[in-house]
């Protein structure tokens, strides 16, 4: 007729089949979670598959080309993945190098907000590698400068430097990058910053630092201290007057 | 309480009246149930409950179902002292339900009774015990019989008779009954057939999840057993392949931890379903200007979000990216782009003097910058180009050029001196 009312006891069971029912509930979901993740690399693995073998047939239907891209875009799988092949290697003819040129200013593209734009050659090809798929070739150096070159007709917004027995290269040039900005922020306040101090405060790479003073002292926009003690500082005329007032 | 199902009474031919036991009561759990004055009649294949004045209305369980059976100490009368006392109590109790304490005597059904679906429980509406309930309230599912009568020796003879026959499982020694009877009996190859849909609960959910599972992986690996089966399934793997992002993404933010792949989701994902293409298009100016006016229409947006200006060789990765297969090389994105500002369109090609090739949003209109960039001066008082690109968050290159195209125009005025370059508000024009 009437149920009993509940007890202390009846009231900890309930708490306690609850909580053993949420851990099951947690315990189902992290499982249908590593189901989902082996799915995508199932997907991954085949859709790279097929990028890799049937390439011309995928291009040749539009709507399933869409369709197709639209799997790689949910998964991230790269659909270029032509091989090098003896043509490319003698000639650079080919689709190849093509390829790889997006996949570097890609990397590029990806990267510059943590590196302003400059990427050590070898980091590159580590990050363009990872990003080919794991039927990628080996990528060498060589490679991703000669791929570089065919984008040289794109104008000098991608550079590549030496840099000692390495290359550097900058993907945003000097009209567009917002460093020389930030430098400008960091000299606020005492009208100078010096190379380290950039480094430290701000955790950009020794070179990135490096040639975002060089750029200004060339553009004259910095003056250079050569005996400022142990490294050089950089003043900065325009900062100057608030300096000056505000000292007085 | 769902192991009971109506009977007419009459017993199948290989069964016998074992004991009889008049004014039962059967409760459901604690809750009383219509059916309250009644002879218990225990067969050696059931037992039997029939109303005391509706001699049709029966119902049987299976001693089959039976898996436990035992007797306590009555706690439960001591609270029901309201009703006619003292008397002993019996429940049937399922395995999966916890353990009573207050009954008299104690029965546990092993598998449910498959006749009792939920379909047949319309005619039973008055005996409250669904299968949802099983399993959130399992001590909703204990029936218990109480003998109103003070009987004790013979409620007595009855617990010992029923533990007897359930030992001995004399329905087991006879073909199944058929027809109706089948009730009463479920056969265990039956009952194990139809376990999987009547296994609701966690267990149930877990296996339906893992069915599902290797659902999808089948589908996932059929569908790439070659090109002709992904194209023809192709709208469901998209499908497919976009819940399956979405649910990683929920979990954990994003697809991976890597930053290119992240990137290239993203750009592939602005994909373009008719690329403009020598195929489609043909050769030379008209190829060309398609190509310009696609490409204009694909990049406003991200030029304008990324601060009014694009590298050509950024402009050449997205474009390729959106394209997907169809690639488009450098040489006929530059002729394309020396095309935009002929056609008029929105963004065009431009040139620094360092060779820093650009496409720029045609919002950024000449006048409008020279303008802008006075009322800024004149704002300020004076300006420099390294506090002008500061104000606007420009690049330093590009803040100097404003001030100087705003210096042509008559704008501003230059202060040049030792310390730098400095703009100051053109009075000769302003105040002459």
């Amino acid at each position: 007729m009437s149920r009993r009312p509940a007890g202390i006891a009846a009231i900890k069971n309930k708490s306690l089949a609850q909580a053993k029912y949420r851990d099951k509930g947690n315990e189902i979901a992290d499982n249908q979670f590593a189901q989902m993740g082996k799915q995508m690399q199932m997907f991954k693995g085949n859709l790279e598959d097929f990028a890799t073998k049937h390439r011309d047939d995928i291009r040749k239907d539009p709507e399933f080309r869409l369709q197709f891209q639209e799997m790689c875009a949910s998964i991230g799988v790269d659909p270029l993945a032509s091989s090098k092949g003896f043509w490319a290697e003698m000639l650079g003819v080919g689709d190849f190098y093509y390829e790889l040129g997006i996949q570097i200013v890609e990397v590029c593209m990806a990267t510059s907000k943590r590196n302003g734009g400059l990427i050590g050659i070898e980091e590159l090809r580590r990050k363009v590698e990872a990003s080919r798929g794991r039927n990628s070739q080996a990528i060498s150096i060589d490679d991703l400068l000669r791929a570089i070159k065919k984008l040289k007709i794109l104008g000098n917004g991608f550079s590549v430097h030496k840099v000692g027995g390495s290359f550097l290269v900058q993907s945003v040039p000097g009209e567009l990058t917002l460093d020389h900005t930030v430098v400008l922020q960091q000299a606020q306040e005492k009208g100078n910053v010096t190379k380290s101090d950039l480094v430290n405060t701000l955790g950009w790479e020794e070179e990135r630092a490096r040639r975002a003073l060089d750029f200004m002292l060339k553009e004259g926009l910095a003056w250079v201290d050569h005996q400022s003690g142990s490294e050089h500082s950089f003043w900065f005329p325009s900062l100057i007057p608030d300096f000056s007032s505000s000292l007085n | 309480m769902d192991r009971f199902s109506w009977c007419d009474g009459s017993l199948f031919p290989e069964e016998h009246l074992v004991e009889q036991q008049g004014g039962v009561a059967v409760y459901d759990g604690h809750d009383k149930t219509p059916f309250v004055s009644g002879f218990l009649m225990l067969t050696t294949h059931r037992l039997l409950w029939r109303d005391q004045k509706n001699r049709n209305c029966v119902i049987s369980l299976s001693l089959s179902v039976i898996s436990g059976l035992d007797e306590q100490p009555s706690g439960f009368t001591k609270r029901r002292t309201h009703f006619r006392s003292p008397r002993s109590t019996m429940s049937w109790r399922h395995r999966s339900c916890q353990v009573f304490t207050c009954c008299g005597l104690r029965l546990e059904a092993s598998t449910p009774n498959r006749v009792w679906s939920r379909s047949s429980q319309s005619n039973l509406a008055k005996i409250t015990c669904t299968t949802v309930k099983f399993f959130h309230t399992p001590t909703s599912e204990l029936v218990e019989m109480t003998c109103i009568q003070p009987l004790a020796p013979v409620y007595l003879q009855f617990y010992r008779s029923l533990k007897e026959e359930v030992k001995k499982k004399r329905w087991e020694s006879h073909t199944a009954p058929s027809g109706t009877s089948s009730a009463a009996t479920p056969s265990s190859s039956s009952s194990q057939g139809l376990l999987p849909r009547q296994r609701p609960g966690i267990v149930g959910i877990e296996r339906s999840i893992q069915a599902k599972n290797k659902e999808t992986n089948k589908n996932i690996s059929q569908a790439f057993q070659d090109l002709r089966n992904l194209m023809e399934k192709a709208k469901d793997m998209v499908n497919l392949s976009k819940t399956i992002a979405t649910k990683i993404k929920e979990k954990q933010g994003d697809i991976t931890e890597d930053e290119t792949i992240k990137f290239k989701s993203y750009l592939l994902s602005m994909g373009i379903s008719n690329p403009v293409t020598r195929e489609t298009h043909g050769e030379g100016d008209k190829y060309y200007s398609e190509l310009a006016r696609q490409l204009a229409t694909l990049l406003t947006k991200p030029i304008e979000e990324s601060g009014g200006m694009m590298t050509l060789t950024d402009v050449y990765c997205r474009v390729n990216r959106a394209r997907g297969m169809e690639l488009l090389s450098p040489e006929d994105l530059l002729h394309a782009c020396e095309l935009m500002e002929f056609l008029g369109l929105p963004v065009r090609l431009r040139t620094f003097d360092s060779g820093v090739s650009v496409l720029q949003a045609q919002s950024q209109n000449e006048e409008e910058v020279v303008s802008e960039t006075s009322a800024m001066v004149e704002k300020q008082g004076n300006l420099t180009s390294e506090q002008l690109a500061q104000l606007l968050g420009l690049s330093v290159v590009l803040a100097k050029e404003r001030l100087l195209m705003a210096e042509k125009m008559g704008g501003v005025c230059r202060d040049e001196t030792v310390e730098g370059l400095n703009f100051y508000p053109n009075r000769f024009l302003s105040e002459a």
